[in-house]
């Protein structure tokens, strides 16, 4: 089967996944089957065959399996977003993904020779700082929602709410993409001093300046999952361009005691990881602010999925008599808490593994590419998107500490699903290119 | 370039496996310890959202529902409030805190999940309750208050061949509309939860010297064990040394040598003692386990919300052949002898169903909302006592009690009834007047019994039990007996 014909028929199987879904809540929430899940199946099909002939027509070669596992985590994700939020949100949600597709549109159409976006490295790297630091800058911060649970994470234009970090990643990645296709001879050779390599200041600078702006994000911004998020990426193209793992034990024993420090100084980081470490602790289950309410409200949901989950619309999401929320955030950045409840361990795991396959194709766009800054970005794309995944299911399975970032595709939320369309629009540009028969 | 993007990805995929280890943890394997968790409310929410279902009387009278509370949760309500406190009790979702059969039936109340409900959850509807039939009998029961009038007691009526128990009443008791209250008196008590006037199910939980109404299982063991027959003559002297200490018929009366019949008709304390005695206290175990005593007792209702009859000595229980128990003064009820008003019901329905004892019960089915019965209760033997030939000599001895001796007043017209009293000495009021606790145990009609009953008075001055006691049982007897012609 031809590559854009393996993509069709995946994008098939995830209307019919959506249309199941939607069916499922469907009956849940009205006790029938409604033929509204059928129009929604209907619509998604169509944006989804939408954005296959554009590919078809734009991206003849690119990889076949990126899309249709895109598709299925939105879809995914909006059936979540309408279970947990209602139909105003999932509404938004949908047209959040219209928009998201006319930016992956965009994005192809305009910067269809991605490489020329190395000549405005310097541009972008600084532009993705000042758009991260925003949410700092006194008229943007709306006056209600300054600090989303004690981080400076969203700016708010009119009506509009921007998450400004969804976004700089991607400017991060094509900056030390770029930086370091140039650099990366430079730094893996170095001179030796007592035994090592260390690698000449002059090029490591840049580098080091990046590990300052992830400890300046966890500091000005308090955003600890973006900051983790970031380094992750950042540490994972060092090593690809440069093949050496004491860049990486370097970087994260320097990560660790930023971490640490700022950890025992900053009263928000504390908090968190004392969350983490005590969740069960009723002072702190019980704590007006800093609380363990919301990790420990995750697990003890993650604990009723069990094998199977509960089903669909099980979850207990408001407690009985009130308006609150039992997990707060259940559809941003607890979702995969309530999935795991209804979907239990087999669900969430195969969205795992729906995330691991996705990851593995951007991969393979790297490995397929033929020059340096088109692997080295793919690679910085995939790992961070695979970081960010880590970073919130790890925090919300406790494995690290809780921090806000989305689960991508899948949580709701404008500025992920369309920072993270943008991404999966260069990697399927990298990917067409590496895999254009005859190229030059 | 690519070996290195191959590790990274394998990085990725252990990083993943991490994810899929812990997800694993908290919906496998400590999913039972975080499900224990006492900061866990999810359970607890949930059975918020179920309608649970009612508990019902014996005549179709709900004794307790649900009804909705604001934000789409169902709360309990018990239309009859303080009539059926302690036998039904409560169920506060807010604070976890239930009793009585609310607490005893909660899982029957909430409903039983069946096989398809997992996958997609129920599909079409939310989980639904089913109503427990109970056995109770809610004009019975309101005579029984009415007949108490406010004095500490209790009030049990049994049908002997079934143990469905008809009253359950007691006083003091309590609104289970507003368990805060209870609660709060019951913080009162806190000193001595046994202490009188606070908030407990007499009827289960009330721990009373048995007097005279014992000589009943006295008597049972001497009839059942061939020692005795209702003619034995005994010598009713009075005083007669027991244990070192000097023991008196009501009245010091001396009654000279009677047979075993009179002596019951007449409580003869010296007569009894002797017999208990003579019997041994190996003897008067057995038959006292046969009736329930040192047993929890089988009712289906809250095991802590119960009481285990026999001897206590520093509120523990010891065995009739301990040393430090007066076998003669046990044998006419005394001595350390405590018991519930529930085991002198088991006692008096054991004899009234001809030896055999069903267990005491107060439900019957499980009737979903569909109107299916999804679980029966059925009558349950719990020992047999005595020989037939025993339980219809000690029905006419007790029939005799009634006709000519202490027990005339629980007389009816057209029915023979057979009963006993008891009035057992607790002390001495301010006044200097001596209190006792009043007892009667019997049943009717005597050829054919239908209804057995024991009424039990607390802290009464010159309390006899056949003044005070018998009209209540004669009363009630003729109520019931009437409703099941």
């Amino acid at each position: 089967m031809r590559a854009r014909n393996r993509e069709l028929f995946g994008l098939l199987s995830a209307a019919l996944l959506i249309t199941a879904g939607f069916a499922a809540v469907f009956i849940q929430e009205s006790g029938k089957l409604s033929n509204v899940s059928l129009i929604y199946g209907a619509i998604f099909l169509g944006l989804c065959v939408a954005g296959h002939i554009f590919i078809r027509v734009t991206l003849p070669n690119a990889d076949p399996y990126i899309f249709p596992l895109v598709a299925v985590l939105a879809c995914f994700g909006l059936v979540m977003v309408y279970r947990i939020a209602g139909a105003t949100e999932a509404r938004q949600q949908a047209q959040w993904f219209v928009l998201g597709l006319v930016l992956f549109a965009g994005t192809v159409i305009v910067f269809r020779e991605y490489r020329k976006l190395e000549n405005y490295r310097y541009l972008i790297v600084i532009g993705s700082i000042l758009f991260m630091v925003l949410p700092r800058v006194p008229g943007l911060e709306a006056a209600t929602q300054t600090q989303t649970y004690g981080a400076y994470l969203e700016i708010h234009l009119g009506s509009l709410t921007f998450q400004p970090t969804e976004f700089a990643k991607i400017g991060l990645v094509i900056f030390l993409a770029s930086y370091l296709r140039d650099h990366r001879q430079a730094l893996a050779e170095g001179r030796k001093v007592l035994g090592y390599r260390v690698p000449p200041l002059k090029h490591l600078g840049p580098v080091l300046l990046l590990w300052g702006i992830a400890m300046l994000i966890l500091v000005f911004l308090r955003d600890i999952g973006s900051s983790l998020m970031f380094y992750g990426g950042l540490l994972s193209i060092i090593y690809v361009a440069t093949q050496r793992v004491s860049f990486v034990v370097v970087g994260l024993v320097a990560f660790g005691v930023g971490a640490w420090y700022l950890g025992t100084h900053i009263p928000h980081i504390d908090s968190r990881v004392q969350a983490w470490l005590h969740p069960f602790r009723p002072s702190l289950y019980y704590a007006q602010t800093g609380s363990s309410y919301q990790i420990a409200n995750g697990l003890f949901s993650q604990s009723a999925g069990g094998l199977f989950g509960q089903g669909f619309g099980q979850a207990l999401l408001t407690i009985p008599g009130t308006n609150d929320a039992y997990i707060p955030l259940p559809d941003t950045d607890m979702i995969y808490a309530v999935i795991t409840d209804e979907l239990g361990l087999f669900g969430s795991a195969a969205l795992l593994l729906i995330y691991l396959l996705l990851v593995a194709r951007g991969f393979k766009a790297a490995m397929l590419a033929r020059d340096s800054f088109s692997k080295l970005m793919a690679t910085g794309l995939s790992a961070i998107l695979a970081i960010q995944v880590f970073v919130i299911v790890g925090g919300v399975t406790r494995v690290i500490p809780f921090t806000g970032v989305t689960l991508p595709f899948v949580s709701y939320g404008g500025s992920s699903i369309m920072a993270n369309f943008i991404l999966v629009a260069l990697l399927l540009l990298v990917s067409d290119r590496a895999r254009r028969p005859s190229t030059i | 370039m690519n070996r290195a993007i191959v590790r990274l990805f394998a990085v990725m995929v252990l990083l993943f496996a991490v994810l899929v280890a812990f997800t694993s943890r908290w919906t496998v394997f400590s999913a039972t310890a975080l499900q224990n968790n006492p900061l866990n409310k999810l359970g607890f929410y949930a059975s918020e959202k179920i309608k649970t279902g009612d508990l019902l009387a014996d005549n179709g009278s709900v004794l307790a529902k649900a009804v909705p509370a604001t934000g789409g949760i169902w709360k309990r309500k018990y239309p009859f409030g303080s009539l059926f406190a302690q036998p039904v009790g409560y169920s506060i979702l807010q604070t976890g805190q239930t009793a009585g059969l609310e607490r005893y039936r909660a899982s029957q109340l909430r409903g039983v999940k069946t096989g398809l409900t997992s996958v997609f959850g129920s599909l079409g509807g939310s989980q639904v309750g089913d109503d427990v039939q109970t056995t109770l009998d809610p004009k019975a029961q309101a005579l029984a208050r009415t007949l108490l009038k406010g004095r500490t007691g209790s009030v049990i009526a049994i049908v002997p061949q079934t143990g469905a128990v008809k009253v359950m009443y007691s006083n003091p008791t309590y609104n289970d509309n507003d368990p805060q209250a209870y609660y709060d008196s019951v913080t009162a008590c806190k000193p001595n939860p046994f202490k009188i006037g606070c908030t407990y199910n007499l009827a289960t939980q009330g721990l009373f010297p048995p007097g005279s109404t014992f000589k009943v299982v006295t008597s049972t063991a001497a009839l059942d064990s061939g020692k005795y027959t209702p003619q034995s003559i005994i010598d009713g002297s009075s005083p007669l040394e027991v244990s070192g200490r000097p023991l008196e018929n009501d009245g010091d009366q001396s009654w000279g040598e009677i047979s075993l019949t009179t002596a019951l008709v007449n409580s003869v304390n010296t007569v009894y003692a002797q017999v208990g005695q003579n019997v041994g206290a190996k003897l008067m175990e057995t038959y006292m386990k046969r009736f329930g005593f040192y047993s929890e007792p089988p009712l289906d209702y809250p095991a802590s919300e119960m009481l285990t009859s026999g001897e206590r000595l520093n509120g523990k229980l010891i065995a009739p052949t301990n040393p430090n128990v007066d076998l003669g003064r046990m044998s006419i009820g005394q001595d350390k002898l405590l018991v519930t008003p529930l085991q002198m019901a088991m006692v008096v329905s054991a004899v009234a169903d001809g030896g055999v004892l069903m267990e005491p019960r107060l439900t019957t089915k499980v009737v979903n909302s569909d109107g299916q019965v999804v679980q029966r209760f059925a009558p349950t033997e719990y020992d047999r006592v005595m020989k037939p030939k025993t339980a219809s000599e000690l029905t006419q001895m007790m029939e005799d009690v009634v006709e000519e001796g202490t027990g005339t007043a629980a007389q009816l017209d057209g029915v023979k009834v057979a009963g006993k009293t008891g009035t057992a000495s607790v002390g001495k009021s301010q006044d200097g007047q001596p209190l006792d606790d009043a007892w009667f145990i019997g049943f009717a009609p005597v050829s054919d019994p239908k209804i057995a009953v024991v009424v039990t008075l607390e802290n009464i001055p010159n309390g006899y039990g056949g003044i005070y006691a018998a009209p209540i049982a004669a009363q009630l007897i003729k109520t019931l007996l009437a409703e099941d012609r």
